[in-house]
């Protein structure tokens, strides 16, 4: 017998109340780590955009398309080191439930982007092959495809089956960059969009500057050049084009996260209550123990321990469940936002979180109990 | 010198602006080794005084020693160690910790002292084995009679071999045989142990077991160590209160 058994003891008194606290607070802390990282990917998807490079697209919008014959004089201007492009292929494979991005680019583009590592062989095979393609390892996975497979996509915006060969898998080069991509050859997607009159454009051109401190100026350029021309232009460094596409599903994520805060909360106060109720119950036990000579400080200890297992059981179980899935596991929400990863920050705001609520439903009833004068307690019962 | 000494001891208690005097100027000795029986009315002061003695409550006024310390004026956290020393309180309705066996209930107050695992189990498992009840150490108290779980009660005030051991109406919950087991066993804890009681009591067939009865009357005792005022309380209420039911005076409140 020690203190911890009277700890372990108190516990077990109602064991069912322990585990729905247990599970309301680890519930809670998933909540928090999932809504939390799932919005920190959301931010970090615009700091993953470079400052050294360029997009340039039609100032109607991303689906209008820009003609290929800028890319001459986008070439020529003063501080453009290179030019690539690439154009919104849209295909499906199969079903459109099986979504995933597929574009084409023409080699300078796939240069620009050491963040897509290829192997030299793959890099080879996919220059070799008109019909290549360059695939992300998760998508690979995903659907379980081969190097050398022909996989067929359905066109969307080119109507009729189109057949890939793949040739490369490529990896992220870095954290967070996305790996469901396909991509292939510029010049066959203009094959196929001549069968269909709808060749002599791309869909938006990626401009390596030679020095970031310019990217504004050249932007600038870029679109007075067009600023008369039949297809004005909307030139910015890909980290403000990136943000602007995620400022949509930036709003959704604060809504997102108010409710989901609001639901953690009323779940933590909950629990917070429960952990308090349980040692105020207790109010006849504890003047029982000072009676016995325990101290205040004695009882803090007591009622602080119980409080420090249920919240450390709820955070193994809430954070330790998250970190499982998405560092573990790599949950992706059915490709939907892949490379989630619970980040040291969220976890720790978690971790202040679990504090916070075991000292707020420790500190309350540990009050009470310091305050509580035993004889008025002890007649209570009598 | 006597082991208590109370010394002109009031004790007021405040319901929001008016003051309840329910000690009044109180003196008392207790020597080492007595069997004191404390009884008087209904809210007259008994558990009051007891409290008290426990150093579970501070007078307004006046003295308490007890071994030659003066207990009145310690700080909390001092008398809650020296409450963990020197006391063993029983109580009239057990309070064992539910949660906690009969053996982990005795050990409790052991955890206070710096007796390592195995001697804080030797010593609880030889408390029980005073009260007759080694063959239900690891029964919780749900599964002992009232009689048992006020045994292991007793075991758990003895445990840390305290200077005294204050009982407030220890068989005032109890059938008649039971309230004998317990009184039988403060006599021998009394007499074979040495050990000084102060037990407050309705019943004046538990009182005749102590070495001197005193009564708490209107903030005061009187009676000190007077057996005829004893009797006379016994004659008067003793017609109906069987074998030791509280039936006397008052009865419980
Ligand atoms: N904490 C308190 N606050 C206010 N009044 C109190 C408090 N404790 C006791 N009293 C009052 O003091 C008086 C004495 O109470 P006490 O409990 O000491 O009586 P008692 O002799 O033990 O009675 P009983 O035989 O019913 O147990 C009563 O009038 C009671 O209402
Ligand atoms: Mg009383």
């Amino acid at each position: 017998m020690t203190r911890a058994t009277l700890v372990r003891a108190n516990l077990g008194r109602h064991k069912r109340r322990t585990i729905l606290t247990v599970l309301g607070l680890g519930i809670a802390l998933f909540l928090f780590v999932t809504l939390q990282t799932f919005l920190h990917t959301l931010r970090s998807i615009g700091d993953i955009g470079s400052e050294t490079h360029l997009v340039v697209t039609n100032k109607l919008g991303i689906v209008f398309p820009l003609p290929m014959a800028y890319r001459a004089r986008l070439q020529a201007m003063e501080g453009v080191e290179s030019v690539g492009y690439a154009s919104w292929f849209g295909g499906i494979y199969q079903d459109p439930s099986n979504f995933f991005a597929n574009f084409a680019v023409d080699p300078e583009y796939l240069a620009m982007y050491p963040e897509i590592v290829v192997s030299p062989e793959h890099r080879e095979a996919f220059m070799a092959d008109r019909t290549g393609a360059i695939v992300g390892v998760r998508l690979m996975e995903r659907f379980g495809w081969q190097v050398g497979q022909t996989v067929t996509l359905q066109g969307t915006i080119y109507p009729g089956n189109h057949d890939f060969t793949i040739r490369g898998v490529y990896s992220a080069g870095r954290k967070g960059f996305d790996e469901t991509s396909l991509f292939f050859h510029h010049r066959y997607l203009e094959e196929i969009a001549r069968n269909q009159g709808m060749d002599g454009v791309v869909g938006w051109y990626v401009l390596k500057v030679t020095d970031p401190n310019q990217a504004a100026a050249i932007a600038q350029a870029v679109d007075e050049a067009y600023e008369n021309s039949a297809s004005p232009t909307r030139a910015q460094t890909e980290k403000a084009f990136n943000l602007s596409f995620i400022g949509m599903y930036g709003n959704i994520g604060f809504f997102l996260n108010a409710i989901g805060m609001a639901v953690v909360f009323a779940i933590l106060m909950v629990s917070a209550n429960t952990m308090a109720m349980s040692a105020r119950e207790r109010f006849s036990e504890i003047a029982v123990l000072k009676t016995l000579g325990f101290t205040d400080g004695d009882v803090l200890r007591i009622v602080v321990a119980e409080a420090a297992w249920i919240v450390g059981l709820g955070l193994a179980l809430g954070l330790g469940g998250a970190v499982l899935l998405f560092n573990v596991m790599d949950f992706d929400m059915g490709g939907f936002a892949p490379g989630l990863s619970v980040s040291p920050g969220v976890a720790l705001g978690a971790f202040g979180i679990g504090l916070l609520i075991a000292t707020a439903s420790a500190a309350i009833p540990a009050m009470q109990a310091a305050r509580l004068k035993v004889t008025d307690a002890l007649r209570y019962v009598a | 010198m006597p082991l208590v000494e109370v010394r002109d001891v009031r004790k007021v208690y405040r319901r929001d602006t008016v003051e309840v005097p329910v000690l009044d100027g109180l003196n008392l000795d207790i020597e080492q080794g007595e069997f004191l029986a404390l009884m008087g009315p209904s809210g007259s002061g008994k558990s009051t005084l007891l409290n008290l003695l426990a150093g579970l409550d501070s007078p307004t006024s006046g003295s308490i020693r007890v071994g030659g310390e003066e207990i009145s004026s310690m700080k909390p956290k001092r008398l809650a160690a020296w409450r963990a020393r020197h006391v063993g309180f029983v109580f009239q309705m057990y309070n064992l910790i539910p949660v906690l066996t009969a053996l982990q209930n005795v050990e409790l107050p052991l955890l206070l002292t710096p007796l390592n695992k195995k001697q804080r189990r030797e010593h609880a498992e030889t408390a029980l084995r005073i009260v007759g009840l080694e063959e239900r150490m690891h029964h919780f108290p749900r599964q002992l009679s009232g009689g048992q779980e006020q045994r292991v009660a007793i075991a758990r005030a003895i445990v840390t071999d305290p200077t005294l051991i204050l009982a407030d109406e220890p068989t005032g919950d109890l059938d008649a045989k039971s309230a004998e087991e317990i009184l039988d066993l403060l006599g021998r804890l009394n007499a074979e142990y040495g050990k000084t009681i102060v037990m407050v009591t309705h019943d004046p067939h538990a009182a005749e077991r102590a070495g001197r009865t005193l009564h708490l009357e209107k903030g005061v005792l009187v009676g000190d160590g007077a057996r005829p005022v004893a009797a006379g309380a016994g004659a008067v209420s003793g017609a109906g209160a069987g074998a030791g039911a509280a039936g006397g005076e008052e009865g419980a409140r």
